[in-house]
């Protein structure tokens, strides 16, 4: 019953917004496109939060700006822009790929590349290295053989 | 040769490591200005005086008035914990001759007078920016933040965080006497 009833409370649990009923557009297809934008877009004041997720009283300014540049009929891209003309390219949450931002955006496929070049190096280097050391290695002599049974100690 | 494949990756991470290091060092708050070089953003702000005929000072000021001369324009709120650390500062810095305006960031302006009448007032004038419309314009993050604007109403400094008396010497006062001197 107990269980029953912390699973009933966990589904009922909304996840918390900061998105405040008054500041939502009343159109939901809007709202929505409001929504996506503001996911996208960094509060300047708490960094590592989406406007659409910080309780700043700037990123509150912020969602009701986007929300007011939709309703005058802008698009995603150009309601992007006023936000990045104002406070820069830092405030996306994706940076564009650009002249400064070319080591993050190739900086993992060229690790990636590069440790596939030395794994290949390695691999193809190995075997030459070893010239035959396990493969085709001569059997244990007699000498050997009971030396090994020493060491392996009595069977039983 | 067979060394090298050995000593690589810890070459690799030695540089790694002292490149993430670097950026330790930066500091993420200070997020450069995007008007730098660029006309100051055109506004017109409400003042905060009760009878603006009896203190034209607080009587607020339009972005269009940003010609002439270098000014300072300082954003601030009377619920900003660093502002009162930064006033002797400012009050200082209009001693010396350089005019500085000030914006109220979403602060009542009740609360921003009585704030004025505490501390003094450096101000040469005052406007308030309830909304934050304005501030937005500019690219604000907190308070306190100063630009320094031309003769030519230009954008040429912002200043994050409250200007020290060492910033002050060091950086924003030989800028204010260059531009002064600029045609």
């Amino acid at each position: 019953m107990k269980r029953a009833l912390f699973a009933l409370a966990l589904m009922m649990a909304a996840p918390a917004v900061a998105v405040m009923p008054d500041e939502m557009l009343n159109d939901p297809a809007q709202e929505q496109r409001a929504r996506a934008i503001s996911k996208d877009l960094r509060c300047v004041v708490c960094q590592n939060q989406s406007i659409d997720d910080s309780d700043a009283p700037l990123a509150r300014d912020l969602r009701l700006l986007v929300r007011e540049q939709i309703s005058l009929g802008k698009t995603d891209g150009e309601v992007r822009d006023y936000v990045v003309q104002r406070y820069g390219n830092f405030v996306l949450l994706k940076p564009p790929v650009e002249g400064d931002t070319l080591l993050l955006w190739a900086g993992p496929f060229a690790v990636l590349l590069l440790g596939g070049l030395g794994l290949f190096v390695w691999r193809r280097r190995a075997p030459a290295m070893g010239s035959g050391a396990t493969p085709d290695a001569a059997p244990l002599s007699e000498a050997e053989r009971a030396e090994l049974d020493r060491l392996a100690g009595p069977q039983n | 040769m067979n060394r090298l494949i050995f000593i690589l990756p810890i070459i690799a991470f030695a540089g790694l490591a002292a490149f993430l290091g670097f950026g330790l060092t930066k500091d993420p708050k200070a997020l450069p200005s995007q008007l730098i070089d660029r006309p100051l953003p055109e506004f017109a702000l409400p003042g905060i005086a009760e009878q603006p005929d009896a203190s034209p000072e607080l009587a607020g000021f339009a972005s269009a008035s940003f010609k002439g001369e270098p000014r300072l324009l300082n954003i601030w709120a009377s619920w900003c914990a660093a502002c009162p650390q930064e006033h002797p500062v400012l009050e200082r810095i209009a001693a010396e001759g350089f005019p500085v305006y000030g914006i109220a960031w979403k602060d009542k302006p009740a609360d921003s007078r009585a704030w004025l009448v505490r501390y003094g007032n450096p101000y040469a004038g005052v406007a308030a920016d309830e909304q934050g419309r304005t501030a937005i314009d500019l690219g604000v993050t907190g308070v306190p933040e100063t630009f320094i604007i031309d003769k030519k109403g230009r954008v040429r400094f912002k200043q994050i965080g409250p200007i020290s008396p060492e910033v002050w010497e060091g950086q924003i006062k030989p800028l204010m006497q260059q531009l002064k001197a600029e045609a």
